[in-house]
């Protein structure tokens, strides 16, 4: 294990990963959320493409097997462990407002860091430490949500879609930004505000064989791995993993 | 809900055909209507909206969906910005349902989607890419292209969590009607898609019209 932490829900981080990296995220107590963008350290115009991702894999939901694609056609991590079965991409951050308007806004002048911290906010502060701003946040993952789709578009919260312990693996194939954050789902129906904490482990990844389930988990995903791999080969991955980054 | 508008052709300030494959990008201002009309059926407009004011908010369709509490576009959506702001409200709709989960095509996409040799062939982010760099007045560049409106576009979300793209709800002559609600710059591409049905396999024009905010 190269690095465990465990972050309190209602805070943010991030850090840089390189390729043939893990990151494994567990819900310690249910009810997690966890906010995640992706983007390429050497260029951060290429980026987390949350639409890129659904359809090149036919799907609304994130699982096992699926791969988180940036807009360039290539894979900035596989889902090579999930006992969720169902992680949101579509649901997007809670603002100031909205946390105010749900739970009622506690600021750091009355409860120092127990504040309100809200998702988009959250997102803002570490992107700006690359740089990056309102122009390169995009559609973010939720670990641990679920949003269900009735038959006529509705959307439901899924309050009972993660438990204690439940757990999810990511695996990068190219050097990844991640920036994440664990404020509530925007549409978390609780009573007062949810703070969930998470754990977070970094190691290095088991190396991916030819017969991997992401790379096979569709047609699609061998060709994304293709591109990955084109580009780690064409910067001469191998000898350095971070050079530049 | 499908709904038709009472603004007449003849009304409008403006009026332009966007080629196949083609893009189109214009301040349309506040209260002002823009029609985008699938003149021969089966064409996918993918479309974004930039407050004129902060190019910086712009449309977010994660915003919109989650605020409307459902994953499709008909009359009545107010397309929300990244601040939670409306941009705009689609006030008729003759087609019933549009997308906004699906994105746009790319070159890149397409090699994932299709085959690693398609990566040469047309396609909508790289007609967006092209608008912002030959109209910088705007102040867009590729850092603002993200996430938009496939108007026509008919993607269906199962309740297994399953996405398809399936044949379009449009046909000729159909169109969606958006009413301002702020400043805004609209950037559309014409999709030149050849890989999948969003356009029957063969794209056609689309038509975009203006009418003043006075015109009922």
């Amino acid at each position: 294990m190269i690095y465990e932490t465990v972050i309190e829900g209602g805070k943010h981080w991030s850090i840089t990963l390189g390729w043939g990296s893990s990151l494994r995220l567990v819900d310690e107590q249910g009810g997690a959320n966890v906010g995640m963008l992706f983007y390429n350290p050497r260029n951060p115009l290429e980026r987390y493409n949350a639409p890129d991702t659904l359809k090149c894999q036919h799907t609304f939901k994130l699982t096992r097997g699926h791969c988180l694609y940036s807009d360039m056609g290539r894979i900035f991590c596989s889902i090579v462990a999930d006992d969720v079965g169902w992680h949101d991409t579509v649901g997007g951050n809670a603002n100031r407002e909205l946390v105010a308007a749900r739970w009622g806004e506690q600021s750091y002048q009355d409860v120092r860091n127990e504040w309100t911290q809200n998702g988009h906010d959250a997102f803002l502060v570490e992107a700006g430490k690359y740089g990056l701003g309102r122009r390169d946040l995009a559609a973010n993952v939720n670990w641990f949500s679920k949003l269900a789709i009735g038959a006529d578009g509705s959307m439901h919260f899924d309050p009972a879609n993660s438990g204690p312990g439940r757990a999810v693996e990511l695996r990068f194939e190219m050097d990844t930004l991640v920036l994440l954050h664990t404020c509530p789902h925007p549409l978390n129906p609780a009573a007062s505000y949810p703070r969930r904490a998470v754990r977070i482990t970094i190691d290095r990844a088991a190396p991916v064989g030819a017969d991997d389930f992401c790379r096979n988990f569709r047609p699609e995903n061998g060709r994304g791995f293709a591109n990955t791999e084109l580009y780690r080969a064409a910067l001469g991955a191998g000898a350095s993993t971070s050079a530049g980054a | 809900m499908r709904s038709t508008s009472p603004r007449e052709p003849a009304d409008a300030r403006y009026c332009k055909i966007i080629p196949a494959g083609d893009y189109w990008i214009e301040t349309v201002r506040r209260g002002e209507y823009l029609r985008i009309v699938d003149v021969e059926g089966n064409q996918a407009a993918d479309t974004l909206f930039f407050s004129a004011d902060d190019t910086a908010e712009r449309y977010s369709a994660i915003d919109t969906l989650r605020e409307q509490g459902n994953v499709y576009l008909s009359t009545g959506s107010k397309l929300r910005s990244t601040s939670c702001r409306v941009l705009a409200e689609i006030v008729a709709d003759t087609v019933g349902r549009h997308d906004t989960l699906g994105g746009a095509c790319a070159t890149e996409s397409n090699t994932v989607r299709y085959a690693l040799e398609k990566g040469t062939m047309h396609a909508c982010r790289d007609s967006y890419v092209l608008a912002v760099n030959t109209h910088e007045r705007f102040g867009l560049s590729k850092r603002d292209l993200t996430h938009n409106i496939n108007f026509f576009m008919n993607v269906p979300i199962t309740p297994d969590g399953g996405l398809t793209f399936a044949d379009g709800l449009s046909g000729p002559g159909q169109y969606v009607e958006l009413r301002a609600e702020m400043d805004l710059v609209v950037l559309i591409s014409n999709c030149p898609q050849l890989n999948n049905p969003c356009n029957a396999y063969n794209p056609t024009p689309l038509e975009v019209l203006i009418w003043p905010a006075d015109v009922q």
